[in-house]
């Protein structure tokens, strides 16, 4: 069996076991990255192949003398292109960082590589991570590996992409209103956005601060625990990361029932809008949960329609301040011939952003102006305090929330692009857990008639990804919808 | 309440030292008008006395502790500089010539 179809846990276990080597797992990713990348454009940097070899090499040689191995040793990964990674460019997408090398590893990486991985290299996103397709990625579009008329989602995009096409065993994205959950959606893998201070934002590139999570991207729910285990904890370096205890987030993933969970559907999370298709299998799988012991009930969270119009005011205002410090002076691009230091500011910024990542600065300097700062920004503060405080009373009587993760199947490249708004109305399920901080995980739960992936998604407490992970987990297990592999056409 | 002029985008880009082609301000004008259009729903929204929120962290910020360490040398800093000179970030007049 190719090696590159194995999941992280198969895959630790014959390097574990000494069946094969590093050298082994590298050559089998170089070549199925030589088949498939062309094709999916899941990356924007790919780790030269004699680098990636001669690390296998190194780990091979040092095992020689004592076979001890970590989780993630020889195992190849995918990093969102939004996190810094020392020495690798790091883009975010964009024009203004595209030769952008960063002089330190984000947090989550330098904890990946005490492991010594395999970086394979950088996965494609949306510019700044800003959209929910990787269309506004200055270097083009990745696709989705079920059929590639068809967004992979976004803005993670290119990592789910790339786990979903056997381009990597895992992937790191980040989800500010959803983008790890929406394109783990999309391409039919596992996406966990932990609880907001769970993992460190500490070189990860800011959108939007009060919102950003770096999480794990996977091909199986018990591979997401192994990834968040050497990701999550306390930093002394981001200041809204959590001093918490860690659990062991693999023990949660044993148990195949969820007896004694109570479980809410969110009557407003399958009102107009949702796709019939999406519907039922979304019916069917809290069926599943029923039959593996959970507990049903209907619960409403009334603000649910008011998260889209919260968060784009939210994140544009934050996203607007944080961009500001690309002038042009100290990193990234410089526009050539300006006459004096104001005019370089404007046409830097002009010529180094794309079109969305300006439509969202302004929005955001509009909603933070004098005069509309009550009325937008604000207000928005206001309504993202009332969703969380829904979601604290029905967290009173319920143990997690099941929902849609996307209220349609992937869309097909260039249907939205022309329609900011509606492009923005496809978050409506996963922005309310980001507003309120939540965790919350995306699990593959059927396809479409035309062979799309369909993602469920369950949501929990803060800091309980415990919970959330076992009962993702005990519904991936009683169900065969992870087995289903994309086939990629030529 | 919504409604932003082409005047408005104009002065809004400035503020966020973003230069708009002639192509560029009906078009944005009218996208950020369609999206200001749907988030003023918010203003029907009744949230008088609702205190704001600004962070989701579930617990108090931890401050380092303020005591010197090691920091990025000189060479890494400029490394990324578009130009620079003698370990300084160099930068176009500032005051016009
Ligand atoms: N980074 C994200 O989570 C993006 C979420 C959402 N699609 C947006 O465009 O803002």
């Amino acid at each position: 069996m190719s090696l590159f179809k194995l999941t992280l846990k198969e895959l630790q276990g014959k390097f574990t076991a000494g069946e094969i080597s590093a050298v082994d797992i590298a050559r089998s990713y170089l070549l199925r990255l030589n088949q498939v990348e062309p094709k999916i454009k899941a990356y924007i940097t790919l780790t030269p192949k004699e680098t990636i070899l001669q690390q296998a090499k190194t780990i091979d040689d040092g095992l020689k003398a004592w076979r001890k191995t970590q989780p993630l040793m020889g195992m190849p990964l995918g990093i969102k292109d939004n996190i810094c990674t020392e020495g690798i460019r790091t883009t975010c997408g964009s024009r203004m960082l595209e030769n952008f090398v960063p002089p330190y590893d984000a947090t989550v990486v330098g904890s990946l590589r005490t492991h010594q991985p395999l970086i394979l290299g950088k996965t494609n996103l949306d510019e700044f991570a800003m959209g929910s397709s990787t269309e506004h990625s200055v270097f083009g579009p990745s696709r989705n590996p079920w059929n590639q008329k068809f967004i992979p989602g976004g803005s993670s995009g290119g990592s789910a992409a790339a786990v979903a096409a056997d381009e990597c065993v895992a992937a790191l994205g980040s989800d500010t209103g959803g983008s790890i959950r929406q394109p783990a959606a999309c391409c039919g893998v596992v996406g966990l956005k932990p609880t907001y201070g769970r993992v460190s934002r500490f070189g990860l590139v800011a959108f939007a601060s009060s919102l950003d999570q770096i999480g794990p991207i996977t091909k199986t729910v018990t591979d997401a625990a192994i990834l968040l285990n050497v990701i999550a904890g306390f930093d002394p370096m981001d200041a809204t990361s959590a001093n918490r205890e860690l659990p062991d987030f693999t023990k949660a993933v044993k148990k195949k029932d969820i007896k004694k969970l109570i479980i809410g559907v969110p009557r407003e999370y399958f009102s107009e809008g949702l796709d019939t298709e999406v519907s039922e299998k979304v019916q069917d799988a809290i069926q599943v949960l029923q039959e593996l012991g959970g507990t049903i009930r209907e619960v409403t969270l009334p603000s649910t329609e008011r998260a889209i119009a919260t968060y784009y005011l939210i994140a544009t205002a934050e996203a607007s301040s944080n961009l500001a410090r690309y002038d042009g002076v100290r990193y990234g691009f410089r526009a050539k011939e300006s006459r004096d230091l104001a005019e370089m500011y404007r046409s830097t910024r002009s010529q180094g952003f794309g079109p969305e990542v300006k439509r969202r600065i302004m929005l955001g300097t509009y909603a933070l102006s004098a005069g509309y700062y009550e009325a937008y920004y604000g207000k928005a503060q206001a309504v993202r305090t009332l969703i969380q405080r829904e979601f604290d009373a029905v967290f009173q009587e319920v143990d997690l929330l099941v929902s849609p993760v996307m209220p349609t199947p992937a869309f097909q490249l260039g249907e939205r692009l022309d329609d900011p708004l509606q492009m923005y109305l496809s978050d409506i399920y996963t922005i309310p857990a980001s507003l309120s901080g939540l965790p919350a995980i995306s699990v593959p739960c059927g396809l479409s008639k035309i062979g799309l992936p369909i993602g469920l998604q369950l949501m929990g407490r803060p800091f309980e990804e415990a919970m959330v992970l076992r009962a993702a987990y005990a519904y991936e297990q009683a169900t065969d919808w992870r087995m289903k592999r994309p086939v990629i056409r030529s | 309440m919504a409604s932003i002029t082409q005047k408005e985008v104009e002065h809004v880009a400035q503020l966020a030292r973003l230069d708009l082609t002639e192509a560029e301000k009906p078009m944005f004008a009218d996208q950020l008008n369609h999206i200001l259009s749907y988030v003023d729903q918010l203003q029907g929204v009744s949230t008088e006395g609702v205190p704001l929120t600004a962070s989701v962290a579930h617990e108090e910020p931890v401050l380092r502790e303020d005591s010197p360490r090691e920091c990025l040398p000189v060479e890494k800093a400029l490394a990324n500089a578009p130009e620079s000179h003698n370990g300084f970030f160099v930068v176009p007049n500032i005051l016009g010539k």
